[in-house]
């Protein structure tokens, strides 16, 4: 079949790799029908997330037709549509038990190389490192589903893919960074970064009751999105001051809770930042966490600090000092997506909300090439991808 | 590891033995011991200890046989008295550089040259102040002394630490002993109940190929052994109290003589059953206890931890879970296996 793998720093390619099959009895074999390519996927993209291997194949964020089911798979049958969750969940340890899918104990085959960088060790995910299960991945025709007794969501009819789609991360993702604010009548969120991801935290957060939002990037293309669509109020950090911004526009109090949807690839006009990427280029850190800072200093007394941005290692500068003097909370968690699919699938088909409204570009599977280059280089007010194999 | 290796190194002088039976209590503090160090980190450490130990030879042997020379060279006054001091650094050096190169992994030699570092600084510290003394080369060579008391140093101290030595315990009787514990979301009677029939361990024990059991108490075991070899040896249970505890021992004529013992206890907060394997190894020496290394490779910490991930895999979700990328058995690509290089 056709894939998309890594070969390196700033290098995918579309490959020929062998068809999938039933390898667990618990698996099923989906052709998938449509998939994305994720903000996360650019820090693969960019080599900062460890333990890559030339070919590996990529994306966790697909939904497809089921093909062929394991042994152990009673409740999908050939031909179902479902769209899959990027983390790989058994189901049956503590952790699913409790709800916690993306810490898995059980789906993690190479867990101890993450517990090697991290102490313990995460859930298994599509295509994303072999420290994180060295699973294939979704940018291909088909894909390998293993426990598809538990994770894949099936899909109803009369919601079209486009729709359905981002339940696999991205809408999760946003609205778990907005629950982990628990937000309350008349609270300000802000919005570190209007990729995708932020957009649906700032969708979200409105579902959820926010008064206002608050987005913060520095391309015009992705602020208007956050404010169009979204319906954020926005500061351009390369036109203001972000701190002065937030204070402005809040009483001086800061926001009520900080979600931070940018990640460990942060920007920053001036020294800071400079610092950061020289430290990185340098590996004396693995992240540069300028967003994070600025959330924590932003941050009203008192406050949660919400993480889903990606990071993959260790931070510098990291102001403890305002957390701890502060009261400040600080939430974060690779998505738990099992418990919000069927919830997030309830709000769409009421029409509470359209995930459409992300996607810029549609593709083929063999475009995903250019599609990575334009999406890393914000080219063509690139915002989301989807790929049609 | 291998053979050479393991007599080398020492294991905690006072270690909880590991007889089966009574031996059986946790060894949990202890863990915090054990580092997983990569294989280069041992290799690049241990030619750190190399390098000091020739270091030490280079430096004795002409401080025994041309002290006169050496004593020019550093600058201190040529007088017996001196070239009688050198004489005993010489020796001093030798043994301690003999020392090294012998046991690379023990930290006593590196203390040694520690000692010997503070000595000669004391040594020079008194030329520096005797008039016949030539300063600068005097001075000199306390720099260099300096330079190297700080490698010494660092390289003492990390033995001392258990960096460099090899994971798992191997003991002075050249065994070897690993302690893992895991906690699996079963009652303590279902795990005991797995764990109880053999014949299910080389389902997740990756080294061993297969386990018949042959009696009430008695089972024979073959386990894989390095260049496609096979090593065998009958076991009885030793122990055994249900949904508590298993303790086994080989038996007589053994390839290799070891024991185990495996422990539930229900976890706090019905978060099921901790489960603490140990596992003795006693290689007799030769061909088979470089057999035994190979039984477990660099790792034998990292394989038994594996092989515990896999029985809670097997536990809680009814078999071993395999992802594109480990089905080959081999570092490979994350991409799906082609017909036929199914590794399991």
């Amino acid at each position: 079949m056709k894939a998309i793998t890594w070969n390196g720093k700033k290098s995918v390619r579309v490959e020929q790799v062998p068809d999938p099959r039933i390898l667990n009895a618990r698996d099923a074999i989906v052709k998938i029908t449509s998939t994305a390519i994720c903000g996360s996927d650019l820090h693969l993209y960019n080599g900062f997330i460890p333990t890559m291997e030339n070919g590996d194949v990529l994306g966790h964020e697909f939904m497809g037709e089921v093909v062929e089911t394991g042994s152990g798979v009673a409740n999908l049958k050939v031909g179902d549509r479902v769209v899959v969750p990027f983390p790989i969940a058994c189901g049956k340890c503590w952790s699913c038990q409790h709800e916690l899918y993306s810490l898995c104990e059980n789906s993690n085959p190479n867990a101890w190389m993450a517990e090697k960088l991290m102490g313990h060790s995460p859930a298994g995910l599509f295509g994303y490192s072999h420290m994180l299960g060295g699973y294939a991945g979704g940018q291909a025709e088909y894909a390998r589903v293993p426990f598809a007794d538990v994770g894949p969501l099936k899909v109803p009819e009369g919601v079209s893919d486009e729709q359905v789609l981002f339940l696999s991360d991205i809408f999760p993702t946003g609205y778990m960074g907005a629950e982990m604010c628990d937000i309350q009548p008349g609270d300000v969120i802000a919005v570190w970064g209007c990729g995708p991801v932020g957009q649906f935290a700032i969708a979200s957060a409105f579902l959820l009751g926010a008064e206002r939002v608050i987005a913060i990037d520095r391309f015009p293309y992705r602020l208007e999105m956050a404010r169009d669509k979204a319906g954020a109020e926005t500061i351009n950090y390369e036109e203001a001051d972000v701190y002065q911004g937030l204070m402005e526009m809040t009483g001086g109090r800061g926001p009520d809770a900080c979600i931070d949807a940018a990640g460990m690839e942060a920007h920053a006009p001036g020294l800071l930042n400079v610092y950061d990427r020289a430290k990185q280029a340098v590996m004396l850190e693995t992240d540069r966490p300028i967003a994070l800072r600025e959330a924590i200093m932003a941050c009203r007394n008192g406050g949660t600090v919400s993480v889903i941005g990606i990071y993959g290692g260790f931070i510098d500068k990291f102001p403890m000092g305002s957390v701890v003097n502060r009261s400040l909370t600080i939430k974060s968690g690779q998505t738990h997506v099992h418990r919000y699919m069927r919830p997030l699938l309830e709000r769409i088909q009421k029409g509470e909300i359209d995930p459409s409204f992300v996607i810029t570009h549609r593709m083929r599977l063999d475009d995903a090439p250019r599609g990575y280059e334009i999406f890393v280089n914000k080219q063509e007010a690139c915002e989301k991808i989807v790929l049609k194999p | 590891m291998t053979l050479q290796q393991s007599r080398q190194t020492r294991g905690p002088a006072s270690g909880p033995k590991a007889e089966v039976g009574g031996g059986t209590q946790p060894l949990g503090p202890r863990q915090g011991e054990d580092r997983q160090q990569s294989s280069a980190h041992h290799r690049s450490r241990e030619r750190f200890s190399r390098a000091l130990g020739w270091f030490s030879l280079s430096l004795g042997l002409p401080a025994v046989a041309t002290p006169r020379e050496l004593a020019r060279l550093t600058g201190v006054p040529d007088d017996q008295q001196n070239r009688t001091v050198l004489r005993v650094v010489g020796v001093r050096e030798l043994g301690v550089g003999f020392g090294i190169l012998t046991q690379p992994r023990s930290a006593a030699w590196l203390w040694g040259r520690v000692a010997g570092d503070a000595m000669d600084l004391a040594l020079l510290g008194l030329a520096l102040r005797s008039k016949h003394a030539q300063q600068s080369r005097v001075t000199a060579a306390t720099a260099a002394v300096v330079g190297v008391t700080a490698l010494d140093l660092v390289r003492a101290v990390q033995l001392s630490r258990g960096l460099g030595r090899p994971s798992g315990r191997v003991r002075e009787d050249r065994g070897m002993h690993v302690l893992k514990t895991i906690t699996v979301n079963r009652s303590p009677e279902e795990v005991y109940g797995f764990w109880h029939d053999f014949r299910n361990l080389p389902r997740f024990m990756d080294h061993l190929e297969d386990v018949q059991v042959i009696g009430e108490r008695r089972s024979h075991w073959k386990a894989k052994a390095p260049a496609g070899r096979t090593v065998e040896w009958d076991a009885e249970i030793v122990e055994d109290r249900p949904g508590e505890l298993i303790a086994w021992r080989s038996l007589e004529g053994a390839d290799v003589r070891n024991s185990g013992s495996v422990r539930f206890t229900p976890a706090p907060g019905r978060r099921g059953t901790e489960v603490r394997v140990e596992l003795h190894y006693s290689p007799p020496g030769g061909v088979v206890g470089a057999t035994i290394a190979g039984l477990f490779g660099e790792e034998p910490d990292q394989q038994v931890n594996g092989d515990l991930r896999r029985f809670k895999q097997v536990m809680e979700t009814g078999e071993v879970v395999q992802s594109d990328a480990t089905t080959h058995g081999r570092p490979h690509p994350a991409q799906p296996p082609k017909d036929g290089v199914i590794a399991q």
